[in-house]
């Protein structure tokens, strides 16, 4: 299964991921109509830095995800169908425990209707993340887990040269 | 789903060439280049201190100031100042040395001739000088004078090229905003420095700042260049030719002019006819000298030189691998034409201190050499078509006859032979009368963005239909030349039927055989100046407002920081100006409403963005509409 994978050494922390993921969970799906959308739109990656590295995060879909555990009316859940970590809108009561347990700290409260929202990885789109898709060093990849791994062997092996 | 690239069929057929050959094209550096960045997009993105770079969350989360404190608003208005005053500086610059050739040739100095005399005297009348008993050089030195004394003014008094060349009511208009511009180079400074960290913070005065940056583009660009080079090298009247890449001919050496300024251009004509011999004695059967962007405009209104084809196909020019050379001065010129040029066997030569490309030719152009280097760019062009190779030739078959030339004086040349006494009176009738319902004027650029020529044509199409006459420059008149709405069968074919019957009669008058076409060819983009001296003929004539007139400009396919600066000078005289590709300013609620709203209440215009060409064409329908309205028309 593909993974949204991050090689933060490209991370220039433009945050262009940031504003395509709200458009991708905008009314409009447009930049232009989004910015003026009654209820703005709720990003749901978060490029940080501490001065040495940048990173996007986003909802790493953790096995033992302590969101779920933490989350007492079900709305935080484990979809069987497509494997993924989801947020029912409907059932959640905006306690924020899923907040507060996050290790990675990607789950964002929707302000205007005080509920919770996290990556859900474009499901309804029909199209890569829409963070994968705006990053414009590649620093983030949606890929298959061994294909980062065999590239990251390569990169290795090629820092090696000259070595020996 | 992606957009076609163009609707050119002459770019349609060439792209496939341009692949196989390995060249890369603007429209793929284009789909490299997606998604484009949101703040930038936005105008949220300000680069104008070293603190920065700093960017506005649009969607309120981030942060709301830039780390100096500057708001959404203020960021957003001062790049948008900063454009407006880069389109300036590109006009103004221009127009100064027009300025210099003129003086120049006044004194004898140089190879140049004052050409337009009577455009001269006309110029000076305006200026309030004597002209009686002075040589023509000496009324050229006077008008050098005055036109000097603007561009190095240390006073407060306004730009005089403006206070006698603008509508009186505008004057009064622009006054009481205090946005009448002083000398142009002090307001381009000024505005530099308005947007330098720590200063302007008032979104509002920042607009009016912008709005006087299109009065100093309007009258210290356009105008004073247009009126520099009638002078110098005549006044267009209506000439024949055609244009599209089929222009290209496969057994002459083809000479391509691409830039703007004619200075040089013109010479590469002269001289490109005087060593035709040259060429023949290469093999060639003739030189065949054609253009691109407004250079290209220049000569095509005043030699009747075909355009090859417009700013988005610059590089496909190239691939047909039939152009010998191509010699470039300032403004519009893709830096990737050395690369694409370097698949083939053309010479890209620039010619200007301020434009040079690694890998192309360097001849520095001077008004003193001028002769010497026009000789050597033709020269270099036919060594260069000994090189050509034949299985590289590939010249799309298509071309469309056009009619250009109608410069103001051209137009009521033609009017006059309708009525000699009042020739803006036919014009003025037949507005009155509802067969034509009013005038836009098309200008500008084309933009990756969006499809090639496809927003020019398809508006267009609609205007006239419904019986608008439209008046074009720049590469929006070559995009209505190419799609054939620039000759008499485009009449029959798109004019709505008012309008076709004023373009008749107007012909048949003129003694043309033929209507008028439905598009008017006024010349290259400083030579907008054309289409405000007509509006301000109309407005005088009729004794209002030009903001009261049924006139509304466009800029179909805006990419260039000169089109928004034109685009302001047309809002700042009351025109509706529509814009077909989003400029970077939705990332300020304020600003843009201001733009498109809160400007018409003070200064007649306002900014109109309609990415679909029928919507806009509706839009701009209404808004003519409406203004015949409040003048009591039907």
């Amino acid at each position: 299964m593909r993974q949204i994978l991050v090689r933060s050494d490209h991370c220039l922390g433009c945050k262009s991921c940031e504003l395509a993921c709200a458009v991708a969970h905008s009314t409009s799906k447009t930049l232009f109509e989004a910015i003026g959308e009654l209820k703005l739109p709720q990003k749901r990656i978060f490029v940080e830095s501490n001065g040495d590295h940048n990173f996007p995060f986003q909802c790493r879909q953790c096995l033992d995800a302590p969101c779920v555990h933490a989350c007492m009316s079900g709305a935080m859940q484990f979809d069987l169908k497509t494997g993924l970590i989801q947020v029912d809108d409907q059932k959640c009561v905006g306690c924020m425990m899923c907040v507060m347990v996050c290790p990675f700290g990607v789950i964002a409260e929707i302000p205007a209707t005080h509920r919770v929202a996290k990556c859900d990885r474009c499901q309804e789109l029909d199209y890569d993340p829409a963070c994968v898709s705006a990053c414009p060093t590649k620093a983030l990849e949606f890929v298959e887990v061994q294909e980062f791994a065999h590239s990251g062997r390569q990169t290795f092996l090629d820092q090696m040269k000259g070595v020996n | 789903m992606k957009s076609p690239k163009s609707i050119d069929p002459a770019v349609l057929e060439l792209l496939p060439k341009a692949a196989l050959d390995g060249v890369e094209t603007v429209w793929d550096r284009y789909e490299a280049q997606q998604p484009q960045c949101g703040f930038g997009s936005l105008g949220v993105c300000c680069r104008h201190c070293v603190q920065g770079p700093c960017r506005i969350d649009p969607f309120g989360n981030g942060p709301k100031t830039g780390i100096c404190g500057a708001s959404a608003d203020v960021i957003v208005t001062r790049n948008l100042l900063r454009q407006v005053a880069g389109g300036a500086a590109a006009h103004v610059d221009h127009a100064y040395e027009a300025v210099e050739a003129l003086e120049l040739a006044a004194k004898g100095e140089i190879n140049y001739n004052i050409t337009d005399e009577t455009k001269l005297q006309q110029i000076a009348l305006g200026l309030g000088l004597e002209i009686s008993g002075k040589s023509k050089a000496e009324l050229a030195l006077d008008v050098v004078e005055v036109a000097y004394a603007d561009l190095a003014y240390h006073g407060n008094k306004p730009v005089q090229w403006l206070m006698v060349n603008a509508p009186k009511e505008r004057i009064a208009v622009w006054k009481s905003l205090g946005i009448l511009p002083r000398n142009p180079d002090r307001e381009i400074r000024e505005a530099m420095h308005q947007t330098t960290m720590g200063m302007d913070a008032d979104p509002v005065n920042l607009v009016l700042a912008t709005a006087k940056q299109g009065l100093v583009d309007g009258y210290s660009g356009l105008k004073l260049a247009t009126d520099m080079q009638d002078i110098l090298f005549g006044t267009p009247t209506p000439v024949v030719t055609e244009a599209n890449l089929g222009v290209l001919k496969e057994h002459s050496v083809n000479l391509i002019v691409h830039g703007h300024v004619p200075l040089l251009s013109e010479k590469i004509v002269y001289w490109a006819k005087k060593l035709q011999a040259e060429a023949i004695l290469a093999g060639a059967e003739a030189i065949s000298v054609s253009g691109i962007c407004c250079s290209g405009n220049e000569v095509l209104m005043r030699n009747g030189i075909p355009l090859a084809t417009n700013f988005l196909a610059q590089e496909l020019a190239i691939v047909t691998g039939a152009v010998d050379a191509m010699v470039v001065d300032v403004q519009c010129i893709m830096p990737s034409l050395a690369q694409v040029a370097a698949c083939y066997h053309t010479e890209i030569i620039t010619t200007m201190p301020i434009v040079k490309l690694p890998g192309a030719t360097h001849l520095p152009f001077t008004l003193e050499n001028a002769d010497e280097t026009a000789q050597e760019i033709v020269r270099k062009a036919i060594t260069a078509y000994k090189r050509r190779n034949s299985k590289k030739v590939q010249i799309p078959n298509y071309k469309q006859k056009i009619v250009a030339g109608f410069s103001v004086e051209a137009i009521i040349g033609a009017l006059s032979t309708v009525d000699a006494e009042q020739p803006l009176k036919p014009l003025i009738d037949n507005i009155v009368n509802g067969n034509i319902l009013g005038v836009v004027a098309t200008v500008g650029c084309n933009n990756a963005k969006v499809t090639q020529d496809y927003m020019h044509v398809e508006l267009v199409k609609e205007l006239v239909k419904n019986n608008v006459l439209v008046v074009a420059t720049g590469c929006s008149a070559h995009a209505l030349a190419k799609a054939g709405l620039m000759n008499s069968d485009g009449t029959e074919a798109y004019a709505g039927e008012g309008l076709k019957a004023v373009l008749s009669a107007i012909g048949q008058a003129a003694g043309l055989g033929a209507p008028l076409p439905p598009v008017l060819h006024m010349g290259s983009c400083v030579d907008n100046s054309r289409i405000g001296d007509l509006v301000t003929a109309i407005a005088a004539y009729l004794n209002v407002d030009s903001a009261l007139l049924p006139v509304a400009a466009s800029a179909p396919e805006p990419q260039h920081e000169k089109a928004l600066s034109i685009g302001t000078w047309a809002v700042t005289m009351g025109l509706t100006t529509h814009l077909g590709v989003v400029p970077p300013v939705l990332g300020s609620k304020l600003v843009t409403e201001l733009l498109t709203q809160g400007l018409s209440d003070v200064i007649g215009g306002k900014f109109y963005v309609e990415t679909d060409p029928l919507k806009a064409a509706e839009g701009l329908l209404a808004d003519i509409r409406a203004k015949r309205k409040k003048l009591g028309l039907s």
